[in-house]
């Protein structure tokens, strides 16, 4: 096996921004689901490669934003770490302990240190259960308040995510979607985790919900000292509240860096190719920007291209490099991953928009091309004192 | 060229600041203030119970009603049988014979005449709904037992005991369940509970299938990862968390099911092998009175509406609550 | 009437209302706007503030729905097509008018080859034998970018990806010639990269065939890059119309303000604080007396619950439906000047 020591991100506990030690470990995690054939003895004739060896860590009291398209693995890898769905391979450690170690009570017991906040609040909430009833069942559970204090507790809860405690006898098809999704975090925050993975928390509320949702995650954050995995294929989002950005791509990550440096100075072409398709809301801007075309389509998880999954469809890629080794997440920089043979210390691929609007490397001077780069407000690189910047 | 910021209002100072993040439900006191009466949460005060919508769906289906009502009548007749019923069922009457010995037809002693053994048609017509609707609800009841217990297994746990069960299943499907029945019941020779445990036993399949499938969708659903996460055991998740989801199929195919049982017990009785007489089974009445179709015709036709009735009240009930339950209905 | 194409479609105070267990619901409530030949509208709103419904409406399909009433007009090239029978509607239908409809899994018959789906418009309204609309077909596929399309218009719609079969949706709607064309949601259920090559083959093909396209979304980046001309709704009605660039600049009405400022941004400065509109969003069937925006709104006032507002003339083909819009418009033109 390759360097393992360069794959998974050192550990800069002291100058790393959000003051943390590794909450969650993920070490070459990989998860495949096999297609089977066969109706009564089911043979494995493949298999969807939805996470195909993955590391990181999260840690402790930062945001981690996992972004990726549909098909790249982003949701599975949540689940993965929550052990909601079994790794194939590879190891999800929290707090130093492997959770596939543990099984029953043990495993239930953990249970308590890490919550999900699902993406579809209508069938997150049992139908069936008052919303008192959800949000008292970890309580119920792990036995946290006697049954006199379950009730004051409840409604505590309640109150904290904005939802009236006088409506704790309803049903959740009585409220919207997004009281539900406050339901669902207040049921998340009900075991006092640590840990919570937002999978997608969005993009199933209207767009003018979606900032109270935020700001909640946000306030919660501050007043309980919680650590986010933040999964969304919405990068705008994902810029507001995370610190540190992973993209992934067909079950690979490609790129994780600080949020500044990530949307600022991305380095890996597919993290190029994504930042300037994304949509501003502003005429102006739109009309000075060109979005890069990438030529084909994703190709099939369950077949993904030899070598680097993305040399399919990258300008940059390089015959008999890129389409038989794979590359290796490595520090590029510092404190910046990328996974691509082209990226060096010094240099990357500048991805811009050729004729037509497809992809191609920029050859020549690259500084002053403000029609084709991406437009990212360019407090972008000063890393530091982010925080409560005026709106104007 | 440089950026000009849209107007904010916010910042110009309009807006007072939040102390919260969190945006509630607005304040009920700005509504009043204007001298309107108009509140967010009136809406979600105001909703029923989920019952009480099922129920008035229920109640807008006219032939779901109809049905209700005749079983409602059925049930009434046969608990109340004993009390209700104007002479015994066994007794054989003789001027429940024509000089010939055929049966009488109505006449004021016998409501809806006598049968080949001058006993009165419609006594035994209300203690056959006993036996029916015995039989039916109880052989539909061991089959709803054994139907849940194993789709709710096969589709929660998976693998190999899924497979299991559900190949045994598609074995048992592919019995003639009308042979199989009368085999067992030849050998075990025909009594009451054996007949229950019969039909139940020969029925629990497609009840299989369907909670199976029920199951297979539910467990799929972001509240049960979520109860998991929550630290629920696979206990508490089966009772607390799918087992709900299924009252309302079960409900439905109970219904439908019950018509099922009692056309099954009809059947049975026709060829011999239900409830053996004196006990009146109408499937017998049947039997018994198929050769005199042409000259004492209610002999067959009045226990054949019976049992026409009763099958057709359970389906359309079941139909009707199938409807009910599925708050998407909107084309009435 | 006669076919006036210099006109394309005016709806005049358009109603639609369902009749639903809770009672009337009014999905659309007096709307009137128009479009002209060419014109690329937004029409921009969140769940439930009518704006599927409305499209529907256009394409004449409310008269299937059975507990819907509609009322008012809607004037293609100078005819109403809520006045005319269910016959001649259908000419118009897929030939003039053509629709994108937002989920490209459930539009496009499964059964059916694209053969199949294509050729049966195209020899329905254009008239043409079935090898010349099949060689019709096959060049829509290659002008919205389908390669090999001489082969795969015999394969089926699941053996596409995504952004394929919107393409052929494209295709499809645009295969006779349509002088208007309604994407309804078209890139929500796509990936970001396709996003942007199917919006800008849409306003490609836009110019190059003519047609008026309004886009319906809740996504303001989609409406930024493709639309002139915006209609924001909210709860049924229109609240504010405009040219794109003035409206997003500087908002004439409160939701609007607060739609863009509660979506964050790449190209402005990371705030620690999402300005979010408070509140819920508008349950149809108990809507509150008079404008529906005002349990959420910083500028509501007594004469906001008790009357509805109608569209003010605002600007310069600006509208705005907010009994407080001056104390939006003002303060700009302050800045303006300072």
């Amino acid at each position: 096996m390759s360097a393992t020591d360069a794959v998974i991100p050192a550990s800069t506990g002291a100058a790393a921004p959000a003051s943390g030690d590794d909450l969650v470990t993920v070490d070459d995690l990989v998860v495949h689901f096999p297609i089977t054939s066969g109706i009564v003895f089911r043979h494995k004739i493949g298999a969807v490669r939805a996470v195909d060896g993955i590391s990181f860590t999260v840690k402790r009291g930062e945001t981690l934003g996992l972004v990726g398209e549909s098909g790249c693995g982003k949701s599975t890898t949540g689940m993965a770490i929550l052990h909601l769905e079994k790794p194939t391979a590879g190891h999800v450690l929290y707090e130093g302990a492997d959770l596939a170690s543990l099984s029953g009570r043990a495993l239930r017991r953990q249970r308590r240190r890490m919550q999900m906040i699902f993406q579809d609040p209508y069938a997150s909430l049992n139908g069936r259960m008052t919303i008192a009833d959800i949000v008292g069942e970890p309580l119920l559970v792990h036995k946290l308040y006697p049954r006199s204090g379950r009730n004051q507790r409840v409604r505590e809860l309640l109150e904290l995510v904005g939802i009236n405690p006088n409506t704790l006898n309803r049903y959740p098809h009585e409220f919207s979607g997004g009281q539900r999704q406050r339901i669902g975090i207040a049921r998340a925050l009900a075991v006092e985790p640590n840990f919570i993975v937002c999978d997608e928390p969005i993009s199933a509320l209207d767009v003018s919900i979606r900032a109270q949702i935020i700001n909640l995650l946000l306030e919660l954050q501050r007043e309980f000292g919680l650590t986010y995995l933040f999964i969304a294929h919405d990068l705008s989002v994902v810029r507001h509240i995370s610190d540190r950005v992973a993209v992934m791509y067909l079950g690979k990550m490609v790129e994780l860096a600080e949020n500044a440096v990530l949307y600022g100075e991305p380095v890996h072409p597919y993290t190029q190719a994504l930042l300037s398709a994304v949509p501003i809301p502003d005429p102006e801007a739109e009309e000075n920007r060109r979005a890069v075309v990438l030529q084909g389509d994703v190709p099939s998880p369950a077949d993904p291209p030899p070598g680097c999954h993305f040399h399919t469809r990258c300008p940059a890629a390089q015959e008999g490099l890129c389409n038989v080794e794979p590359p290796v997440l490595r520090e590029v920089r510092p404190r910046h991953w990328a996974s691509c043979h082209l990226v060096t210390n010094t240099d990357f691929p500048h991805i811009r928009a050729g004729e037509d609007d497809l992809a191609v490397v920029a050859t020549g001077p690259v500084m002053g091309d403000a029609s084709a780069a991406t437009v990212v407000h360019t407090d972008a690189l000063d890393a530091a004192g982010e925080n409560d910047h005026g709106d104007v | 060229m440089a950026f000009v910021p849209p107007h904010d209002p916010f910042a110009a100072g309009e807006v007072a600041a939040r102390e919260r993040a969190v945006d509630i439900v607005v304040d009920e006191s700005m509504a009043s203030q204007a001298g309107v009466m108009w509140s967010p949460d009136a809406a979600i005060i105001a909703h029923k119970g989920t019952w009480h919508e099922v129920w008035e769906r229920f109640r807008k289906d006219k032939f779901a009603v109809m049905g209700l009502v005749v079983i409602g009548i059925l049930v009434f007749v046969a608990v109340t049988a004993p009390w209700i019923a104007p002479h015994d069922p066994t007794t054989q009457y003789d001027e429940g014979l024509t000089m010939k010995g055929m049966p009488v037809g109505s006449s004021s002693k016998f409501l809806l005449g006598t049968d080949t053994l001058g006993r009165d048609l419609l006594s035994r017509l209300m203690y056959g709904a006993r036996v029916s609707l015995v039989i039916g609800v109880m052989a539909n009841g061991l089959a709803l037992i054994l139907g849940v217990i194993f789709g709710l297994t096969a589709g929660f746990f998976r693998g190999s005991t899924e497979t299991a069960i559900m190949r045994a299943t598609d074995v048992m499907m592919a019995f003639p369940i009308y042979l199989l029945a009368v085999a067992l019941v030849a050998v075990l020779k025909p009594s009451l509970w054996i007949l229950i445990f019969v039909i139940g036993f020969v029925y629990w399949t497609p009840m299989t299938r369907v909670i199976h499938g029920e199951v297979l969708s539910i467990r799929e659903k972001e509240f049960v990862a979520a109860a998991r996460l929550t630290g629920c055991s696979n206990m508490r998740i089966l009772y607390r968390h799918i087992l709900p989801h299924l009252v309302a199929p079960i409900i439905v195919y109970t219904s439908l099911g019950i018509a099922t049982t009692v056309l099954f017990e009809a059947t049975l009785s026709y060829i011999g092998l239900g409830v053996q007489p004196p006990t009146p089974s109408w499937g017998q009445m049947i039997s018994d009175g198929q050769n005199y179709y042409r000259s004492a015709p209610h002999l067959v036709i009045y226990p054949g509406l019976c049992i026409m009735l009763t099958v057709l009240a359970f389906n359309m009930v079941g139909d009707g609550l199938r409807d009910a339950f599925d708050p998407q209905q909107r084309r009435r | 009437m006669g076919v006036d194409t210099s006109r394309l479609l005016d709806v005049t105070d358009l109603s639609v209302d369902f009749d639903s267990q809770e009672g009337i619901v009014h999905a659309v409530d007096h709307v009137s706007f128009s479009v002209a030949p060419g014109e690329l509208v937004g029409l921009v709103g969140e769940s439930g503030c009518g704006k599927s419904v409305t499209a529907t409406a256009i394409l004449g399909l409310t008269r299937m729905i059975t507990n819907a009433t509609v009322s008012g007009s809607i004037e293609f090239q100078g005819r109403d097509l809520l006045a005319l029978p269910e016959n001649e509607v259908r000419k118009v239908r897929g030939k003039d008018i053509a629709m994108i409809f937002q989920d490209p899994v459930t539009s496009l018959n499964p059964v059916l080859s694209i053969e199949r789906l294509m050729t049966e418009g195209i020899e329905l309204h254009l008239d043409l034998s079935h090898d010349d609309a099949v060689a019709r077909a096959i060049d829509m596929l290659q002008l919205v970018g389908i390669p090999k399309a001489a082969e795969r218009i015999r394969d089926y719609p699941h053996q596409f990806s995504g952004g394929m079969r919107q393409r052929v949706m494209i295709a499809i709607a645009l295969s006779c010639n349509p002088k208007l064309l309604l994407a309804d949601e078209p890139t929500t259920a796509l990936d970001v990269t396709i996003q942007a090559q199917i919006l800008r083959l849409m306003k490609k093909l836009s110019r190059e065939y003519d047609a008026a396209v309004i886009v319906i979304t809740h996504d303001l980046g989609v409406v930024a890059g493709m639309c002139r001309r915006i209609l924001v709704m909210y709860a049924g009605r229109i609240v504010e119309e405009g040219p794109a660039k003035p409206l997003f600049h500087h908002p004439h009405h409160p939701y609007t303000v607060g739609l863009l400022r509660s979506v964050p941004r790449l190209d402005r400065p990371r705030s620690a604080k999402l300005q979010s509109i408070e509140g819920l969003p508008p349950d149809l069937s108990h809507l509150p007396p008079g404008c529906s925006f005002a349990p959420r709104c910083w500028l509501a006032t007594d004469a906001c619950w008790q009357g509805v507002p109608p569209l003010f003339d605002t600007d310069a083909g600006r509208r705005s439906a907010c009994f407080h819009r001056d104390r939006l418009i003002e303060p700009a033109a302050a800045e303006m000047t300072a």
